[in-house]
């Protein structure tokens, strides 16, 4: 089986207009791949761009050079090039995201945002919703917050509502951008048990942990992006 | 199965004399997708949708639509007659002022049942049924199916269009500016149930919008227009979290943070 992801000498600079059009360097000549049933942290100091390499990879910043090759359904799509079809096609199927904050939608009932993505492949809709309603059941959301609009909830619960919608699919590729940083210490650990099952399901996963402990348990490896930044010189 | 695209926007150009309305615009659409065309006032989104959607004849350029039959026709070749069946059965619009797509004299039933009868139906109860299934979807109560839309709140008289545009099951919708001048509250539910309804029919839209937001929420593509040309084109994500063109920087950064 093809590796699930691998980022092969990507760089990427912001050109700000706005400021008479100077040039942001981000990060240049990104390598590296992660394998099925891997877990593999992205370290370094805060603005080293960890998360800017996670939104490159799941098509939300473009990048200037290099490949993105990600394994969808048996091929191999390099979505560094891919048009914007191709990149849905493959979020629906193969390449999922957590975010930091979850983007709500007005009206939404917190259950049918985590089922969504499940209805979105063709799942019959109560089937998605048993399924939602175990994994809100497992990060012990409490059950009278299910039926109503994420909007209002607090830190902790729109993250585990964005977390549940995350880990919903079986989609062969998970990036995480801080899942747990707003959780408490027992809803950190649902999350690293959690973790271990999508690596022994054989996901590949890709994530940033600020919290050590959830770091620890979860990685595999630790990959430094200061090795590709052009600031490691002054972050050193 | 293969996919093949529903609209094949070819070099499409319109000018207003000198003026440049629209330039050089292509792109194709896929079934089931959503295409927001962003742009300030007179960047000519409007003047682009009117085009498509052949209520303007543009100066130059054509538009291939996939009909039914599997077959490919030049939107600007057909008679009058074919394209006037193909707006009311295969398309909708959904102006900007519901008083623009709606007939404000006629009952709301009659408003979502004429499409029906457009296109054949013409047993009575069961028009009516369909219409009053159509209101409960869109949200209007349908002890309202017999008042006439002037008796309707703006937001109300918004989802009887959409009831009226829908209805005949069509493959692509076009829409100007759907959500404005609406009070954000009543947006938020127009929005949400555009969003359900294009997912579950899989509909392909064209949305024209200047409010970045509505084509966050709504859109999987995204063009920004200035002055009649479009300057950029991608996924909604991107171009929203990375836009490359100083215009569609300026646009990202004047948005409005609550």
């Amino acid at each position: 089986m093809a590796t699930p992801l691998v980022v092969s000498e990507v760089a990427k600079s912001f050109t700000m207009h706005l400021r008479d059009g100077i040039k942001l360097p981000v990060v240049s000549d990104v390598t590296f791949s992660v394998a099925a049933g891997e877990c593999v942290v992205l370290g370094g100091p805060s603005g080293i761009g960890k998360s800017s390499l996670l939104k490159m990879i799941y098509g939300n910043y473009a990048v200037d050079t290099g490949q993105i090759l990600v394994n969808h359904q048996g091929r191999v799509v390099d979505l560094a090039s891919a048009d914007p079809r191709t990149i849905i096609e493959v979020r629906k199927r193969s390449l999922g995201y957590v975010s930091q904050f979850l983007r709500t939608v007005p009206r939404v009932a917190a259950i049918d945002v985590v089922a969504e993505p499940l209805i979105a492949r063709g799942v019959p809709a109560s089937e998605a919703r048993e399924k939602a309603a175990e994994l809100l059941t497992k990060l012990n959301l409490p059950e009278a917050l299910w039926q109503l609009p994420p909007a209002t909830f607090s830190g902790g619960e729109q993250q585990r509502v964005n977390i549940a919608r995350g880990f919903i699919t079986d989609h062969t590729i998970l990036l995480l951008d801080e899942p747990t940083a707003s959780l408490d210490a027992t809803n950190r650990a649902v999350v690293v048990g959690m973790i271990a099952e999508k690596k022994k399901a054989g996901v590949a996963l890709l994530g940033i942990f600020h919290d050590e402990e959830v770091r620890e348990a979860a990685a595999d490896r630790i990959l430094d992006v200061q090795k590709f930044s052009p600031r490691k010189a002054i972050a050193a | 199965m293969i996919e093949t695209p529903l609209l094949k926007v070819n070099d499409v150009s319109k000018f207003y004399g000198n003026r440049i309305g629209c330039r050089n615009v292509s792109f194709e659409l896929w079934p089931g997708e959503v295409l927001a065309i962003v742009g300030e006032s007179g960047s000519g989104k409007t003047t682009l949708l009117n085009c498509i959607s052949t209520r303007l004849m543009p100066t130059t350029g054509s538009v291939e639509y996939h009909m039914r039959d599997g077959s490919y026709r030049d939107l600007y070749r057909m008679n009058e007659a074919e394209r006037r069946f193909l707006m009311r059965t295969d398309w909708g619009f959904v102006h900007q002022n519901p008083a623009d797509g709606l007939r404000m004299t006629v009952s709301a039933g009659a408003n979502v049942g004429e499409r029906l009868m457009a296109i054949g139906d013409r047993h009575y109860g069961k028009i009516r049924s369909t219409a009053i299934d159509w209101l409960e979807r869109v949200e209007i109560n349908a002890e309202r199916i017999d008042d006439q839309p002037r008796a309707f709140s703006g937001g109300m008289r918004q989802r009887l269009q959409i009831a009226r545009n829908l209805v005949t099951g069509p493959r692509l919708v076009f829409m100007d500016e759907p959500t404005g001048g609406l009070d954000v509250s009543v947006q938020a539910r127009l929005l949400d149930l555009v969003r359900g309804l294009v997912n579950d029919l899989g509909l392909a839209a064209i949305i024209v919008t200047h409010d970045l937001a509505v084509a966050r929420l709504l859109s999987h593509r995204m063009m920004v227009m200035k002055d009649g040309n479009v300057i950029e084109h991608g996924l909604t994500d991107r171009v929203l979290d990375d836009p490359r063109e100083p215009y569609t920087q300026l646009l990202v950064s004047s948005i409005l943070q609550v």
